[in-house]
């Protein structure tokens, strides 16, 4: 089967996962449509970042189906890293290479990975840079960058392989409140430009901005979803007005 | 004999991440210079009139001395070589993913690793032959060279355990970015991981060496000619008793001289690595 852009991007269908006697993930079910921005909410625990590690196969799934531009990421023969070639990921707490300058943080995948020219990698990787606002610190170490900036290099860093979807797993729970708009500002930009997102977080208000689907997990299922004016006006769950009243 | 009993470091299993390291420190010099004087002192009371003095007997040996001291270093250097050469690739089966290299390369680590010293010298001397066949050509193994292939095992063994322990504390997060850049497994132990490692491992890699130097005078005991063996043959043809305690402090001292700076510069990069 041949995927077409008209189809969904990534579609998980009853995704169960444990660890160990842990049941993480009791059958989750979404689909997210090529340049829709979706953003996921819940209580800690509940398998947010579980739920996103699976799409790029960090964490292998028992059974249900996760389907990647057409293709099952639940299966044996699956080319994991063809899998990652399309779907970037960053991280709460940056996981920036401390051995290397932005700029090579940023090159050394698409070199190294896609065996591109590496003339036209820091090119990219340049623009890249002062796309997310950090022109000038293309030679610093993370060591010396703030949270906030080494995040915006991890963001770099992703899109340099140009992937087709972008998973953002509280990419600013670790920041500190100063840093968190500049992190914000650089993803909304990139909704814009019509990426693809999956997005963990807790910033209501960014999510009710940028979100086309809001969803709520509690407890490894997917409680509800709805565009982010209904999902904040009238939610309909308990748990969902519960974890709202809590947060807001 | 003593050897037993003894609590000298380089008999017992070297461990890494111990405590504390054992290492040459200013005090050790500051003694060992006492002593020496002391055992100068001592011996010219007990000399026989007429006798050459004490220091101008150590002198008129020096240059000889020096020749012995230079195989110990070049043995050290060989077997340090060897060792991490060797240690290095076991190290990262001991982090492989199949079981079966894992399981072997922690049971060949654990084994040299926990092998005294000296057991190991005796067995390459005992087991190694004097010569081998390379092709066409008959190489040499004399005595100095198989107990360098002696000294090198428990290098090695504890090259892996650092490599190892390197390896496993790099935080799980640089694994997980790699692989989400579809790096390959290989491409992000010598592109993310090895790199990182190399910086924790230095300071223990100089401390090994710096063990191994003062390891190298056991050779002496399977009939190497190095510094420790000619030390015992100028005091048999000199003949006098009280030569005996300045003759061996002052072959210390030279191991003090050598290995006091390298436990400096270990120090230091301890200091400079604790606090980046
Ligand atoms: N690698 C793992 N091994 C064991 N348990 C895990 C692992 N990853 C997550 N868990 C457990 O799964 C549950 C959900 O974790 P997670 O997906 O991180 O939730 P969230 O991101 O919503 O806070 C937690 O109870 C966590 O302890
Ligand atoms: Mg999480």
């Amino acid at each position: 089967m041949v995927w077409t852009p008209d189809q969904p991007l990534v579609s998980l269908r009853a995704v169960f996962k444990s660890f160990g006697a842990a049941r993480v993930l009791k059958g989750v079910s979404m689909e997210v449509m090529k340049g829709q921005v979706i953003c996921i909410i819940g209580p800690s625990g509940s398998g947010k970042s579980t739920l996103l590690r699976c799409v790029n196969a960090l964490v292998p799934i028992e059974s249900g189906s996760i389907l990647v531009e057409g293709q099952e990421v639940n299966d044996p023969k699956l080319d994991k890293l063809a899998l990652r070639r399309k779907v970037g990921m960053v991280f709460q707490q940056y996981n920036l290479f401390p051995h290397k300058t932005a700029l090579e943080n940023v090159m050394m995948a698409p070199i190294h990975v896609l065996k591109r020219d590496q003339r036209e990698v820091e090119r990219q990787a340049l623009a890249l840079i002062a796309k997310v606002r950090l022109q000038g610190k293309e030679g610093a170490h993370p060591g010396e960058l703030s949270g906030g900036q080494q995040q915006r290099i991890a963001i770099a860093r992703s899109l340099a392989m140009n992937p087709d979807i972008m998973l953002f797993d509280e990419v600013t729970a670790a920041l500190d409140p100063e840093t968190v708009k500049d992190v914000l500002v650089t993803i909304r930009e990139l909704a814009a430009d019509g990426m693809t997102c999956m997005i963990v977080t807790h910033e209501m208000g960014f999510a009710r901005e940028v979100a086309n689907e809001v969803y709520f997990t509690d407890g490894g299922l997917l409680v509800e979803h709805a565009p982010p004016k209904e999902f904040f006006a009238s939610p309909k769950d308990p748990r969902t007005r519960q974890f709202l009243d809590q947060i807001l | 004999m003593i050897i037993g009993r003894t609590d000298l470091a380089v008999l017992k299993p070297f461990r890494i991440g111990a405590a504390e390291p054992w290492r040459f420190n200013a005090w050790h010099g500051a003694a060992l210079v006492a002593a020496l004087i002391a055992a100068v002192g001592i011996g010219e009371a007990q000399a026989a009139p007429g006798t050459p003095d004490i220091i101008a007997t150590m002198l008129k040996w020096t240059p000889l001395l020096a020749q012995g001291f230079a195989l110990n270093i070049a043995m050290s250097f060989l077997a340090m070589a060897i060792g991490t050469v060797t240690g290095v690739p076991l190290g990262l089966a001991q982090v492989s993913l199949l079981p079966q290299v894992r399981a072997s390369s922690w049971f060949v680590t654990q084994f040299f690793r926990n092998s005294p010293w000296l057991v190991l010298l005796f067995y390459c001397m005992l087991l190694l032959p004097f010569e081998v066949r390379i092709g066409h050509t008959i190489v040499p193994l004399p005595g100095w060279l198989k107990s360098t292939i002696g000294l090198s095992l428990p290098v090695m063994a504890n090259m892996s355990e650092l490599v190892r322990g390197a390896v496993r504390s790099i935080p799980f997060g640089q694994w997980e970015a790699a692989d989400s850049l579809a790096m390959t497994r290989a491409q992000t132990l010598r592109m993310i991981i090895l790199p990182q490692c190399i910086k924790r491992m230095t300071p223990p890699w100089m401390n090994l060496y710096a063990i191994l130097t003062v390891a190298t005078p056991l050779t002496s005991v399977v009939g190497v000619s190095e510094a420790m063996t000619l030390t015992g043959d100028i005091l048999s043809s000199e003949g006098r008793s009280e030569l005996l305690v300045p003759m061996y402090l002052y072959l210390l001292l030279w191991f003090f001289l050598y290995c006091y700076p390298i436990a400096r510069a270990t120090l230091a990069l301890e200091k400079r690595f604790a606090v980046t």
